[in-house]
């Protein structure tokens, strides 16, 4: 079989090239996008090299970059100017090839290998979509050129920024091999320091290790690690508007104050509840079975998830499920900090349902109704316009808008179905 | 998802007249400049998609000549921009 030619681009510093090329007096300055601290999102999302070079990372406090670099610039996240520059990097990569995989807002995965014979190779096409990117748009572009996905994106990390760099067969040993185990896609912090225990530190370490020793550290992804180490990799760089399935309907929130009481959770809940509902109605699904997420105000998080009796689709059943999941899991040592719902196990909507003997379907059937009635009031007059009591309780738990505050999700390399 | 939009003074917004086809598309004939001064466009030269890193933005610019002299005029989204000389 012919070898694959799959590019990975990056777009540097994404969130904050944006903003220094609408702001040119802020270009030469170190500069931080950061979420708005009054709604706990205080951290950095995204840094110059200016600023990189004081030693700020991704994902620190603002105070703690501020510490770093006094004179720091420090931006609130404008999503909506992102999003645009995304698309039109997409619309670019549409035209070498229609096998464009986004990873995230700022990368994407392309396979090029049906348009070399009229682009040019690997390096060729890489070259001129960086140069298209820094000319059409005013920001810069990183690519990895290899024989598979997971090459390609440790070739587009490792020349920053605005460089092509071309990992083949010949050449992954001396090029990827050295690097840290840490680099390569899924190895975590948990990952690496277990890899670290055995002495594995380097991704030719991983590549070395025995797949079955690996696997008993590390269950099934030892071996997938192996493979993505040993180029093996085959994993196909989807078609547009191929998107995978969907697995599930889920929805998260770092909530603005911490929560203390079951009634603040329960409030959230319903707010997230309300989304995920009105998410699953609009894509014609119900679930029967409810995830929720908690994490504590010291980072620590647990899971914990419950059936239902039949699939359902309202937002009273997943808040209630969600609550009877958390008083049997949580035993509130620490407030709350983050808490999520998620709708799994999905089927159609219109798919035939086992009744009640002891039931009201009835007044299923009317809740139903109500339900999608508030999503149409919703939708002609804004989220706020129709609200349940319980979230007047509180100004700032009830003013959440999950639908609309929520645009940019993340993503993962092994894609659970995922709704936008 | 909105966007919030920036302030900078070598990026100015103007007024541009332009005709439209009958088959679709349209050309630019003449822009207004801050003054209230209109300059009719007596030829576009070029047309592609391109970033201003003077005025920090990017649109489909424009490559006019206005009385001899060339210049870029932006379509950027819904807003016509051109970048401030000199300054």
């Amino acid at each position: 079989m012919k070898e694959r030619v799959i590019l990975h681009s990056d777009l540097n510093n994404f969130y904050a090239s944006v903003e220094c090329l609408h702001r040119p007096e802020i270009r030469d300055k170190p500069v931080a996008v950061c979420g708005d601290p009054l709604l706990r999102h205080g951290i950095v999302l995204a840094k110059n090299y200016p600023a990189k070079a004081t030693g700020i990372q991704t994902g620190e406090a603002i105070w703690q970059a501020q510490q770093k670099c006094p004179g720091l610039v420090v931006l609130p996240p404008n999503f909506g100017l992102y999003l645009r520059f995304a698309r039109l990097a997409r619309e670019i990569y549409a035209s070498y090839t229609d096998q464009v995989e986004p990873f995230g807002l700022d990368e994407a995965w392309l396979d090029v290998g049906g348009s070399c014979q009229v682009f040019g190779d690997g390096r060729e096409i890489a070259d001129r979509i960086r140069t298209r990117i820094k000319e059409e748009l005013g920001v810069t572009a990183s690519v990895g050129v290899s024989y598979n996905k997971i090459f390609a994106k440790l070739g587009s990390d490792m020349k920053k920024p605005d460089a092509t760099t071309v990992i083949t067969s010949d050449n992954f040993r001396q090029t990827v091999w050295p690097l840290p185990a840490g680099d390569l896609l899924y190895v975590g912090r948990a990952t690496k320091r277990k890899l670290a225990s055995r002495g594995v530190t380097s991704i030719g370490d991983i590549a070395l290790a025995d797949p079955a020793g690996l696997r008993s550290l590390l269950g099934k992804w030892g071996e997938v690690l192996w493979a993505f180490a040993n180029g093996l990799d085959c994993s196909p760089v989807v078609r547009m508007g191929e998107e995978s399935q969907i697995k599930s309907v889920g929805n998260s929130i770092t909530t603005p104050r911490d929560l203390k009481t079951d009634a603040d959770v329960e409030m959230t809940f319903y707010v997230l509840s309300e989304s995920v509902a009105e998410r699953m109605r609009q894509h014609g699904f119900k679930c029967r079975t409810a995830q929720i997420y908690i994490r504590d105000n010291n980072l620590c998080s647990l899971g914990a998830q419950g059936k239902f009796p039949r699939p359902t689709q309202l937002a009273a059943d997943l808040a209630a499920k969600a609550m009877t999941l958390f008083r049997a899991h949580y035993a509130w040592e620490k407030p709350v900090r983050s808490l999520g719902v998620k709708g799994t196990d999905l089927v159609a909507a219109d798919c035939c349902e086992q009744l009640f003997l002891f039931e009201d379907e009835e007044r299923r059937r009317k809740q139903e109704k109500i339900e999608a009635t508030v999503d149409d009031l919703r939708h002609r007059f804004g989220h706020f316009s129709i609200q349940r009591a319980l979230l007047l309780q509180d100004e700032k738990l009830g003013a959440i808008n999950p639908k609309e505050d929520h645009v940019i999700h993340p993503v993962a390399f092994f894609k659970e179905g995922r709704l936008p | 998802m909105e966007e919030r939009r920036y302030c900078n003074p070598d990026k100015v917004y103007v007024s541009v007249k332009a005709v439209f086809y009958p088959d679709g598309g349209f050309k630019p004939t003449s822009l207004i400049w801050e003054d209230g001064c209109e300059y009719p466009i007596d030829k576009v030269t070029d047309i592609r998609r391109a970033a201003s890193l003077k005025a920090g933005g990017t649109g489909i610019r424009y490559t006019c000549r206005i009385s001899g002299q060339t210049i870029h005029l932006f379509l950027e989204e819904d807003r016509w921009f051109m970048e401030r000389r000199g300054s």
